[in-house]
């Protein structure tokens, strides 16, 4: 890559896989349970994530010198705070539909674990520059396994995908319905995204032994 | 200077205080206009989509009249807007603007409500439709229900504020809302709203007259807020319902 260095790509490139925050940080999870019911659901939170999180390590890595290590995790939350309550109302503004769909997640995202862990650990000791990379690469990389728990989630226990009938409709039984296939509705319960998360970890470190922890 | 002294630690935190509180105060009264706006104009497309104005296109969309003409199309449609406090019935054009939550908590207070009522006029029919509000799993639910004058009802409209995705949040989609549509709310002489039931046997709701419903599977406590929010918006309105209905 021209672009980055082999250094800055691998800021991106590094919590998509092999340093993901939820498969093997297992930070974030409680909004990973809460809201991939629904991939349309998943996809817009991946979104803010990547937006709040990317803004948010910029403002603290250009903060860092002057943050008084006493009050900074304090700093940290007006931080996120501040720009989720900004982007809300702008969109409430410019964007009303947008708006509604996110109003669920303004809570999540400030409470949520990545981000003050990336605050915390990533760009209070690194330039802005590479704080921005790290901002996106990490919230991508939470956003990559919602997109797929969110993918299975829906599909298997919907039927659909993005709210599309894919696999017809289960009243007047098309499709897969017609040969006696059923929803499984305990996939829209938090439980079974638990267990998602659980099988994409064990799917993960069983192609990369080196991921496995030792006791 | 030391970064570290009490002094500087308190000034920081005094100055990000001010700046951050200063910036979010200028953007909500500098957007306020704006969101206001939206949330009129939010108000206006659920009311005549509970009355089957809107832009649906096939089975599973909810398509409001866009924004741009929602106004326009509100004051065609909707012939009078009335308020009724307590035996009272008055006119009054702002009656959509009304917050039926703050006038749900004047009741509470032993206080005489404002409840609003839009009539409404499509194809020769008159709908007469009414706000509800009330209680889901996570937050508030509400919504709008347009009746004709023998009670049945002719279409609703739900929205909630944090319903679990995929489960409450169902309640504004199309193959619940639709289902509201012939109901009536009346058993015998009884205001008995409608039920979202989840053993009525009914999946396809063809029994209209069953005050049921067929519920969203995994959302029970959603679905028995919008339960509770039909039976008790319906008895407030009890006395004009019962008005319009003698009138024949």
């Amino acid at each position: 890559m021209a672009l980055l260095s082999k250094k800055d790509a691998n800021l991106i490139l590094d919590p998509l896989a092999d340093n993901n925050p939820i498969t093997i940080q297992v930070l974030g999870i409680c909004s990973a349970l809460a809201i991939t019911a629904e991939l349309k659901a998943s996809i817009v939170m991946a979104l803010s994530v990547v937006f709040v999180l990317g803004l948010g390590n910029v403002v603290i890595s250009m903060m860092r010198n002057i943050i008084p290590s006493k009050i900074r995790i304090i700093v940290q939350l007006v931080v996120v705070a501040a720009l989720v309550i900004i982007v809300d109302q702008v969109l409430k503004a410019f964007a009303y539909e947008l708006s509604k769909t996110l109003a669920v997640f303004v809570g999540l995202i400030i409470t949520n674990c990545i981000i003050m862990g990336r605050f915390e650990a990533f760009a209070l000791g690194n330039g802005v520059w590479r704080s921005f990379l790290d901002g996106i690469g990490n919230a991508a990389g939470y956003g990559l396994i919602l997109i797929i728990v969110g993918f299975f989630r829906e599909l298997l226990g919907s039927g659909t995908l993005l709210g599309f009938q894919v696999l017809g409709d289960p009243i007047a039984k098309t499709g897969l319905y017609s040969i006696g296939y059923e929803n499984n509705g305990f996939m829209l319960l938090s439980p079974m995204a638990l267990i998602v998360v659980g099988l994409l970890i064990w799917v993960q470190r069983s192609r990369n032994k080196d991921l496995i922890e030792e006791n | 200077m030391n970064k570290e002294n009490n002094l500087y630690t308190v000034l920081f935190a005094s100055l990000m205080v001010v700046v951050v509180g200063s910036i979010l105060a200028y953007l909500a009264s500098a957007l306020s206009g704006r969101i206001k706006e939206n949330e009129r104009f939010e108000k206006q497309q659920n009311i005549l989509y509970a009355m089957g104005v809107n832009e649906n296109e096939d089975e599973g969309s909810v398509n409001f009249i866009p924004t741009d003409r929602v106004e326009q199309e509100f004051s065609s449609y909707i012939t009078e807007q009335l308020v009724i406090e307590g035996d009272k019935i008055t006119k009054d054009d702002q009656a959509y603007l009304i917050d039926i939550k703050k006038q749900l908590d004047l009741l509470k207070n032993g206080e005489t409500p404002k409840l609003p009522v839009f009539v409404g006029e499509k194809d020769g029919e008159t709908y007469y439709i009414i706000p509800m509000y009330g209680k889901g799993l996570w937050d508030a639910i509400w919504g709008f229900m347009a009746l004709d004058k023998n009670m049945t009802v002719k279409g609703v409209y739900f929205d909630h504020k944090g319903e679990t995705p995929g489960l409450g949040a169902n309640i504004k989609q199309r193959y619940f809302m639709d289902d509201f549509s012939g109901e009536t709310i009346l058993n015998g002489d009884r205001y008995a709203g409608i039920n979202v039931a989840k053993g009525n046997n009914d999946p396809l709701n063809d029994i209209k007259d069953d005050n049921e419903v067929d519920a969203l599977a995994g959302a029970t406590i959603t679905g028995n807020g919008v339960s509770s929010m039909i039976s008790t918006t319906v008895n407030l309105y009890k006395d004009y319902f019962e008005s319009l209905r003698n009138k024949g």
